[in-house]
């Protein structure tokens, strides 16, 4: 919060702005003191920012074309590419847009963990994105049935079918879920209905986000905890608008690209195939940002057990704040960590990978010890190692050197360098 | 510390990645063409679209559908780019149903460009009854419906070949060596002259299979030429204003002492 409060200048601004203190809250977030050495991975805050925006634009766009019956929706699809006027380029823009937006959110999920934004006092800010990360999820799974493609119905029916593992009433379920006795019409109907209501759900929820993180500040790759305003701060605007900027065209440009050049890479071919509940797919496979959860459950041999430990893997993050035991929040300072937090990129990544392959052989094998080892990282790793580990020391502020030598001298030089 | 880490990452992906061809043994990969409309400004032979629909309209029309396509997208830019007489003459060859009028009955009239592509079955129960069980599959968007896209399409159609030794097949059932499982029940039906192009070009299989995959590629995809112009354009204004505001980004924070 900015230390003086903030008074219109004009008589009507200020008879306005003591109804309804909007002008105060711009200016909040106008001087809202940020660390002035935030990085790059910091920028994805106003990237995903303009991801959601992008989706809801270009998706309510789509909705005035598209239409939600099974006859027609693959034909309307086609519809919107032919002969909307640039139907085609809105409809690749939310398709990629979908595989960007996830992108950008992985970046930002593992740029909290390595520097323990999560922790104290932002466990709020972290759960608050783990459930618009969830949101995300659905809306995602649901906007991939809506091609009416076969991967789009084949995806619906293996996700859907999920819920039947659940005893005793996992039949009513799932027949509940899907308003008939198949994936169907009225599926397809209640898919569209939540597809277009879940983003809004998102952007309330990324209100509260924001706000949750505007109580403590920002977290910072020092990981310690600031003065604000003070030395070590810069006010929002300009320095950090201008950031994410360029952050945001340089991840524009690689979102044209794809969108302009290879629309269709990140899709699957077989979803140019009408669905037909006649014909099975060879392989099943959801979209590549779902694929390490699809592999976990995979790894399972018995159905239901495959689902908890799906469920599980995302739900663990939420204890996460309280697993890890370190009173160091940024991994630049522990050393330990540090190397368990990238063998848990490599394990996600190779999650990733045999997700995406048939569950057999070496990748059945692949599959369980990755899933294995996730689970460890979070139950044991991080407990144990937040106990154990001797840290490196701590600067005392971004500005001031580390007296004893840091573990990171490119760090200590280069703060040195500017006192 | 974290540049050695990344080089790990991409190390033991790639490792992984390595590891694809154990499990697509059996399959043969699609022969590679060089097709005009690959790559980044890549755009359609105009004549080879042209000479390609010719070959679909005499060939492959007799079984597949191209419900998706209007006979004004033939004319359209960035397709053949038949003149408004050709496309018009060519819809006017077609005897479309219509109706109910007045009376309530249906009727046949010529067809109007902005009629959809006619179909040579009335449903896909009908087309998959004439032709001994398997459904002659739609054909606007083949090419990005099976894996491979153009190349695949192409190599399945000069294909065929007597099946090896050991490997019997039903009646009706073709080998192809693309094929996913070898098997087709489409029948090989380019042979060479088949078609007499309008163009003079000679019509070999290897010819008649480019053009035709030409032609699907555009109807799968009819806004690539322009996707690629604007995508070129789009790429070099986001470069453009990236310099710039990467140049007033430094500015401003030179006014601290910090780095960006």
């Amino acid at each position: 919060m900015s230390e003086h409060e903030y008074v219109p200048k004009s008589k009507a601004a200020k008879w306005f702005n003591d109804r309804l203190p909007l002008l105060t809250l711009g200016a909040h977030l106008t001087d809202y003191p940020t660390p002035k050495n935030l990085n790059y991975w910091w920028t994805f805050g106003g990237i995903l920012t303009f991801c959601l925006i992008t989706q809801i634009v270009t998706g309510i766009v789509l909705a005035m074309h598209y239409v939600a019956h099974a006859d027609l929706a693959f034909a309307s699809v086609e519809h919107i590419m032919r002969d909307v006027n640039y139907g085609w380029l809105i409809r690749y823009i939310h398709s990629n847009g979908a595989s960007m937006f996830f992108l950008a959110v992985y970046i930002h999920i593992f740029r909290s963990l390595f520097y323990g934004s999560y922790k104290s006092p932002r466990e709020v800010i972290w759960i608050i994105g783990l459930m618009i990360y969830l949101l995300m999820m659905a809306a995602a799974f649901m906007g991939y049935v809506l091609p009416w493609g076969q991967m789009s119905f084949w995806g619906a029916t293996v996700i859907t079918n999920l819920f039947s593992a659940i005893p005793l009433v996992g039949d009513s379920i799932t027949t509940w879920l899907w308003g008939a006795y198949s994936v169907d019409n009225p599926t397809l109907n209640r898919f569209f209905s939540l597809h277009y209501l879940i983003p809004f759900l998102i952007l309330g929820l990324v209100v509260l986000h924001i706000w949750a993180l505007h109580v403590p500040g920002n977290n910072n790759p020092v990981g310690i905890d600031i003065k604000k305003p003070s030395k070590d701060t810069v006010p929002f605007h300009p320095y950090i608008t201008i950031k994410d900027a360029f952050a945001l065209l340089v991840f524009m440009i690689i979102f044209a690209g794809f969108v302009f050049f290879t629309p269709n890479v990140l899709g699957h071919s077989d979803n140019y195939i009408p669905a037909n509940p006649l014909v099975t797919p060879a392989h099943i496979v959801p979209e590549w940002y779902l694929l390490p959860f699809y592999a976990i459950l995979r790894s399972v041999p018995d159905k239901l057990g495959g689902v908890i430990l799906m469920f599980s893997a995302i739900f663990i993050l939420f204890v996460l704040p309280w697993l890890d035991t370190s009173k160091v929040r940024s991994a630049v300072f522990r050393p330990i960590y540090r190397q368990f937090f990238w063998i848990l990129v490599i394990d996600v990544l190779m999650l990733g990978y045999v997700g995406a392959m048939p569950a057999e052989g070496v990748y059945l094998v692949l599959a369980r010890v990755g899933t294995i080892y996730y689970f460890l990282h979070f139950i044991v790793v991080m407990p144990v190692v937040g106990y154990l580990e001797k840290t490196d020391p701590i600067p005392m502020s971004i500005s001031e050197p580390v007296l004893t030598g840091g573990a990171e001298p490119s760090l200590a030089r280069k703060v040195n360098d500017k006192v | 510390m974290i540049k050695s880490n990344i080089k790990l990452i991409v190390l033991s992906f790639f490792l992984l990645i390595s590891l694809r061809p154990l499990q697509s043994a059996e399959m043969v990969d699609p022969i590679k063409v060089d097709w005009s409309f690959k790559g980044l400004t890549g755009t359609f032979d105009r004549a080879s679209l042209q000479r390609g629909f010719q070959v679909y309209k005499e060939v492959c029309a007799s079984c597949h559908s191209m419900q998706y396509l209007s006979y004004r997208n033939l004319g359209e830019p960035g397709g053949p780019e038949f003149s408004e007489q050709e496309v018009k003459a060519i819809a006017a060859s077609f005897e479309i149903e219509d109706g109910p009028d007045s009376q309530g009955e249906m009727f046949t009239r010529p067809g109007k460009p902005s009629d959809k592509f006619k179909s040579p079955y009335p449903n896909v129960q009908a087309a998959t009854a004439a032709n001994g069980g398997a459904y002659p599959p739609d054909m606007s968007v083949l090419v990005k419906a099976r894996k491979g896209g153009a190349n695949y399409i192409y190599s399945v159609l000069v294909g065929y070949e007597d099946p090896p030794p050991g490997v019997t097949l039903d009646d009706g059932v073709y080998y192809n060596k693309y094929m996913a499982g070898n098997k087709i029940k489409m029948p090989n039906n380019l042979m060479d002259g088949l078609v007499e192009y309008a163009d003079g070009t000679e019509s070999t299989v290897d010819q008649m299979a480019k053009d035709v995959t030409t032609f699907l590629a555009w109807a799968a995809e009819p806004e690539l030429e322009e996707r690629h112009k604007t995508g070129v354009k789009v790429i070099i204004y986001l470069v453009l204003l990236t310099i710039l505001v990467y140049l007033s980004m430094k500015k401003i924070w030179s006014r601290i002492d910090s780095e960006v």
